[in-house]
């Protein structure tokens, strides 16, 4: 079976958070952690851009490339799971939310780099480096801002009950996921599982019950956030179609 | 024939253009070089897989490749093994001191996603205390963290180990 889909769901899940990452740049609450946030968006879109560029090779089609993934697929293309596509929000949600894909990350490429697709493999390689630390800098964010204030600590908890409900998806697998080269999730939700209670309980957050989760990103049924987002990102390739720097 | 030996000096003149003290070859990105006949091959390897620096790399090995008289160039890039500090050389990282960028150290438990794990101590590249901190894990580049020295209390960089 081929896996295509299976690099685009990667893909796309590098992007858009890559892409939601880089609206902080300029924004940030103060500069260091301005230029930490747009750092972690330039490794992600890179590792986008392999696993785009790996798809595309796939495909076999010499007009399909990185870009034309990137910028000419619409919302119903997109494979990315819910939780990336959220609006970045406070300070406080963003960093919740790179927490919670950067521990998912951070397993799923510790799998992926034995898979049985030797490129795959090799990208997760590359990319578990730059997510060890993305994980261990919004491990601290979560937690310094859960114990943080009281003002902090209400954010998070706004936060929580936001971006909770789109985790569940992470481990659900979709059809293309089902590859022999694909990894087991089942095997990295209780590592997922240990991490994020461990770091929330030193943020003083509570980790919600298992409950009701809004699924769909992964098979293409988005929240209405990814076509803004889309719009912009999409913008000048659109308007200026093959116009390049 | 092309000369293997006479390629690798001439990327010995392709500077990192983040880092502009260090050669590609210092920065230990240049994995290999193959000849075939007139044919070369450079295999090279990112940094970090967002680095903006690769792709003006790859233009400037061509550069001076192109100057130098050879035309039939191939430039391929390889993730595995992922490229790590301690391929750096070390003329590369005496280099980067003089430049006033703290080196990498050897690779330790920091490279792990433990909680408020430190590096040991990191030598101020100006007046070599090791009495500095962490402004930032993050500094101007991917590769580079924001430290201080607590004794002259300049600011440096410091290029983690990765
Ligand atoms: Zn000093």
């Amino acid at each position: 079976m081929s896996s295509i889909d299976y690099t685009l769901h990667l893909a796309d899940n590098a992007l858009i958070l890559g892409h939601r990452n880089s609206e902080w740049t300029g924004h940030g609450p103060i500069l260091e952690q301005d230029i930490a946030l747009s750092n972690i968006a330039l490794d992600l879109i890179g590792q986008a851009r392999y696993l785009y560029q790996y798809a595309a090779r796939q495909t076999g089609k010499p007009e399909v490339t990185e870009d034309s993934l990137a910028f000419l697929r619409d919302a119903w293309d997109y494979r990315n799971c819910l939780l990336v596509e959220q609006a970045n929000g406070d300070w406080g949600k963003t960093i919740l939310r790179q927490f919670f894909f950067s521990a998912y990350q951070f397993f799923f490429y510790e799998r992926l780099q034995h898979s049985t697709d030797n490129e795959l493999a090799a990208i997760a390689e590359k990319s578990l480096k730059e997510v060890t630390y993305h994980l261990r800098w919004s491990s601290e964010w979560t937690i310094r801002l859960g114990d943080g204030t009281e003002e902090s600590n209400r954010r998070m908890r706004a936060a929580m009950d936001q971006l909770w409900k789109f985790t569940g998806e992470l481990f659900i697998p979709a059809s293309y996921e089902k590859i022999a080269a694909a990894v087991d999730l089942s095997s990295i939700k209780p590592l997922w599982e240990e991490r994020v209670s461990e770091v929330l309980l030193q943020a003083r957050l509570e980790k919600p019950a298992a409950g009701w989760g809004q699924t769909g990103g992964k098979e293409g049924r988005h929240t209405e956030e990814l076509g803004y987002l889309l719009a912009e990102m999409q913008f000048l390739q659109r308007a200026y179609p093959g116009n390049e720097w | 024939m092309v000369n293997t030996k006479e390629i690798w000096s001439l990327l010995e003149q392709v500077n990192d253009p983040e880092v502009p003290v260090l050669s590609v070859v210092d920065l230990g990105v240049i994995r290999d070089v193959r000849t075939r006949g007139d044919e070369i091959e450079v295999i090279l390897t990112p940094t970090y897989s967002g680095c903006p620096a690769m792709d003006a790399i790859r233009m400037n090995i061509r550069m001076v490749l192109l100057q130098n008289g050879y035309k039939d160039i191939q430039l391929t890039t390889v993730l595995s093994p992922a490229w790590t500090t301690e391929w750096m050389s070390e003329r590369g990282k005496e280099k980067l001191k003089v430049y006033g960028i703290a080196p990498p150290l050897p690779l330790q438990q920091v490279c792990t996603p433990g909680l408020f794990h430190r590096e040991e101590a990191v030598a101020c590249p100006h007046c070599g205390s090791y009495h500095t901190s962490l402004i930032s894990e993050f500094g101007s580049t991917a590769c580079k963290s924001l430290y201080r020295c607590e004794d002259c209390r300049e600011p440096f960089d410091y290029f983690k180990c990765h």
